[in-house]
């Protein structure tokens, strides 16, 4: 941060998890979107459930990136609030090495820092020389803030009570430094405790105290004007990826009026889906938390049997248990639509951490020929997209969808244009009626999708089930040739979805040096990294892939106007297997499985190397 | 569309163009031929019934009935039939399972639709054995039982269906035996008169695996010894002359012989209650196995809970009356939404 100007900055607050990060956190995101700014954010809880206050295990952090052109995270921290020795401990790595650090001095404690394993406090031993250090007694100033008698008579609070503003003078430092407007969490505060006038006022004082310090305190850094690129006229709001999954599914219920069944049994990092429909009763959203994953797969595929709306999100421990269910659904050709939320893999591997390590298993990983369609949801906003397409494409083509996020897309929130329910594109529901002839469950149209019959229907009583069907009938049959013809109309009935689907487009010039080819959570730092190689001259072009199954028509085409293929993932290969034996293309990887996303200045620095190689 | 199936149905009504496919002297045709008069006789449309079922012999029923079905994955039958009541409360849902498909690999399943009280109606075939896999142990094989699995006598304790069941909390219990076709039929009406979660544990022989394992039920000779009739509100009486009886010494079922003509020793029998509000007795006269001690046929337990579905859809409706009806707009917004113009 040494110029006054910059394009985004990264802060991340950090401290205790009763500090009051979090709700620090949504402030600043808030005050930066009425800012005009993209905003994207990423809580850190701590794992443990509750961890002993102070501990290196208790400390919760959020991370918020505003500004122009936030597609990511952020690679690097510019300012770092640190409320507690332990905060500082966990988090001071990531701190750029021009960045702020800002900490409250008055819990840097002997105590508290032996609990962050410290054994000489930081502050004064030497270690952070260098550092742009901001050591200010923050729990101090905020108690001074609210006995201060020039604003009228003190609240009326225990010093606990007013300990808890603390996050809040922080946040008005942070306001300060970022030339941001108290207003809309002066508004906040005021409706927030409006019931509790003592605690109103104290978060009032502290939050102005706050500004009022870097107004006044000679020696601080000079505050930061962050360049501003609105995004486009319209009504925004935050949203992570699982609540944007949530809302996908339960719109797209809406739209084609079917009745919605979630089951779902809780896994990290896909049980906020589960939460966010529990509470939407309202919609009259049936949520059936089922005895485990092949359950809720069970389940969700009866729906579908019932002429509903089948769905179900996990994550890939859970996707392997409800692999037999979805067979089922291949073979008995359900719509269901089933959301893998990824995290680090194998065996339970990383619950909380994101890969990209399940695209194998979400193509593959059943018994048998058993094609579904895949798609990727690409950035948090764009999970509600995914979602409802994943919905239309199983209603649409009577086949299970497998749609992927994964955890950093789930927890992480970015501006959402909030949609108008009436203006979603349509999702027609085809239902067959009776004729009087026997029904034949799968005499199937042009496009080989078979008809939905729904139980209650008069006439159209039909028995389906996971052996070998006759085609046509769907008797049992374990004819050697029928068998054959059922395996291959199977999967053209799902390869023929590609002429309904996009074509594969890219962002750069249509042929050239180099192609960076991702799909998935991905986006942003490819996007963010091309961008700036573009802006440096290198000839780089990105394209993403929504579907993974089947893949743009154009997909082939789009890989040979380039004379080399990068394919960044977080797992160690899986898409470049498939892009080198579907399209015989020598394309490169670019492979992390650290539990962590891309940086951008990883992506950028391979880009640099492949297009600056002769 | 086109008029419903008059009512009442037939037989034939109900019968699809399948080839049934059990092997010659199966215990499955008297209970499909049995199941088909009790079906017909419900005055209930044909196509509001689905059955569903996972793998097994008695898993093929669905193939064999005209009405909806869906033979689904081994063991998972119990909860694709929820998802399917849950979404479709207004369909008569059967689940037709067996002692592995039901206890082996669906197990968790069969114990979780039973505790929830959804309203299923169950029928757990028991021949004691894996029959479609060619004759291997079941859970619920005897101690003892040589398959090909335990070609020197299984050395596990089986599970008895009703008190796993009964464990479960379900609120409709009962045993009947594939070629009484009396008691069957009585049985599965009303099994299928029960709103909520009905069990029917129906003992079945397997002519090729497990030929002959119930004959002390069915064998005419000495069935009437073997056996106790249940009946609601009637003391535990058997035997060819009727002349035992079944009461309690402490908390163990035990066999009384009732003296010719002796009322008084009636009255110290064991009364059947299938209304009890908790499963205590249920759970006694699942405990009781020959030959250690005659064996009950007939409903166990019959009570009133509120169904799965029906809180569900109380909490839906309570959600719509306290929130209103759901407005997507309003949820899109969320409560922090900003306009940039």
């Amino acid at each position: 941060m040494t110029a006054a100007e910059r394009d985004s900055a990264v802060v991340r607050l950090a401290g205790d998890s009763g500090d009051g990060v979090q709700l620090a956190g949504a402030q600043l995101t808030l005050t930066s979107a009425l800012c005009g700014d993209a905003v994207w954010t990423a809580p850190d809880f701590p794992a443990e459930i509750r961890a002993p206050a102070g501990s290196l295990a208790g400390v919760s952090a959020f991370q918020v990136h505003f500004g122009a052109d936030v597609q990511t995270v952020g690679d690097r921290v510019d300012l770092l609030v640190a409320m507690n020795p332990a905060a500082l401990q966990t988090h001071l790595k990531d701190l750029d090495t021009n960045g702020i650090l800002l900490v409250n001095r008055d819990a840097f404690t002997p105590d508290e820092l032996a609990k962050a394993g410290y054994t000489a406090d930081p502050l004064t031993d030497g270690s952070l020389a260098g550092r742009r250090l901001l050591a200010l007694p923050i729990t101090a100033l905020t108690r001074a803030a609210a006995a201060d008698r020039r604003y009228g008579a003190p609240p009326l609070l225990s010093q606990r009570e007013v300990d808890r503003c603390k996050n809040i003078f922080a946040l008005g430092l942070v306001y300060w430094l970022f030339e941001r407007p108290l207003g809309p969490t002066l508004r906040w505060i005021q409706e927030k405790f409006a019931r509790n006038p003592a605690i109103l006022e104290a978060n009032r004082r502290a939050l102005q105290a706050g500004r009022r310090y870097g107004e006044t305190t000679a020696g601080l850094p000079d505050p930061v004007k962050i360049g501003a690129a609105p995004l486009p006229p319209g009504r925004y709001r935050s949203i992570t990826g699982n609540e944007a999954l949530a809302l996908g599914l339960l719109a797209a219920a809406r739209t084609s009026g079917l009745p919605l069944l979630y089951a779902a049994y809780p896994i990290a990092p896909a049980s906020d889906v589960l939460h966010h429909l529990a509470d939407w009763k309202r919609f009259g959203v049936r949520v059936f938390h089922a005895e485990d994953e092949t359950a809720a797969m069970a389940a969700a595929v009866g729906a579908a049997f019932g002429g509903g709306l089948g769905a179900t999100a996990t994550s890939g421990p859970g996707l392997a248990s409800k692999s037999e269910a979805i067979g089922l659904a291949v073979s008995a050709e359900l719509p269901v639509v089933v959301i893998d939320v990824q995290r680090g893999g194998p065996g339970l591997g990383l619950p909380t951490k994101t890969e990209q390590a399940d695209l194998f298993q979400a193509l593959f990983g059943r018994n048998g020929e058993c094609p579904v369609v895949v798609l990727a949801a690409r950035s948090p906003a764009d999970c509600f997209d995914a979602a409802y397409e994943a919905v239309r494409l199983a209603v649409g083509h009577m086949t299970p969808v497998l749609l992927l996020s994964d955890a950093a897309l789930a927890t992480n929130a970015e501006p959402w244009r909030v949609p108008l329910a009436s203006a979603l594109p349509p999702i027609p529901v085809w239902r067959p009626t009776a004729d009087g002839a026997p029904f034949q469950p799968y005499q199937r149209d042009g496009r080989h999708v078979r008809p939905w019959a729904a139980p209650g229907t008069p006439g159209l009583e039909h028995r389906i089930g996971g052996l070998e069907k006759e085609d046509g009938s769907g008797a049992v049959s374990y004819d050697p040739i029928n068998h054959e013809r059922m395996v291959r109309i199977r999967a053209e009935k799902i390869a023929r979805i590609v002429e309904t689907l996009p074509e594969l487009s890219v962002d750069g010039s249509a042929e050239g040096e180099l192609l960076v080819v991702g799909w998935g959570g991905t986006f942003g730092a490819i996007a963010t990294a091309v961008r700036r190689a573009q802006g440096r001259g290198l000839s780089a072009a990105h394209a993403h892939l929504r579907y993974l199954n089947p893949m743009p028509r154009n997909t082939g085409d789009v890989l040979r106007r380039y004379k080399k293929v990068l394919v960044p993932e977080l797992n160690t290969g899986q898409l470049l297997r498939l892009l080198r034996s579907e399209y015989g293309i020598n394309a490169v990887g670019l492979n992390k499985v650290q539990g962590r996303p891309f940086l951008v200045s990883e992506i950028e620095v391979m880009i640099e190397e492949l297009t600056r190689r002769p | 569309m086109p008029p419903e199936t008059p009512l009442p149905l037939t037989t034939k009504d109900l019968t699809s163009d399948q080839e049934v496919r059990w092997c010659p002297g199966c215990g499955d045709f008297s209970v499909l031929a049995v199941l088909k008069q009790v079906l017909a006789s419900l005055n209930i449309p044909r196509e509001r019934f689905v059955f569903v079922s996972g793998v097994g012999c008695s898993s093929r029923i669905p193939y064999y009935l005209n009405t909806y079905g869906f033979q689904t994955i081994h063991g998972r039958a119990p909860a694709v039939a929820t998802g399917l009541k849950l979404i479709r409360p207004e369909l008569s849902v059967w689940v037709v399972t067996g002692d592995g498909d039901g206890l082996s690999i669906g197990g968790n399943h069969l114990l979780h639709a039973l505790r929830r009280n959804v309203d299923l109606k169950i029928l757990l075939f028991n021949n004691e054995v894996l029959g479609l896999t060619k004759g291997q142990a079941s859970p619920t094989s005897r101690a003892g039982t040589r398959t090909r699995s335990t070609p020197q006598g299984s050395i596990e304790e089986p599970l008895r269906p009703l008190t796993v069941a009964t464990a479960a909390g379900a609120t409709f219990l009962a045993r009947t035996i594939d070629v009484d076709v009396t008691h069957l039929t009585e049985t599965l009406r009303r099994a299928a008169e029960h709103r909520g979660a009905a069990f029917v544990e129906i003992y079945q022989n397997c002519k090729v695996f497990n030929d002959g394992v119930f004959e002390y039920a069915t064998d005419k000779g000495v069935k009437a010894d073997n056996l106790v009739y249940l009946e609601h509100g009637k003391p535990l009486v058997f035997g060819q002359d009727r002349n035992r009886g079944i009461r309690l010494r402490g908390l163990r079922p035990e066999t009384a012989a009732l003296a010719n003509g002796n009322g008084g020793s009636l009255a110290d029998l064991l009364v059947h209650d299938e209304a009890a509000p908790d499963t205590t007795l249920a759970h006694l006269l699942s405990r009781m196995i020959y030959p250690e001690s005659p064996e009950c046929v007939g409903v166990f337990r019959c009570v009133e809970r509120p169904t799965y579905g029906d809180l569900l859809d109380g909490q839906i409706s309570e959600a719509i009356r306290s929130e209103g009806p759901g407005d997507l707009d309003a949820l899109f917004a969320g409560e922090d939404a900003w306009v940039i113009e």
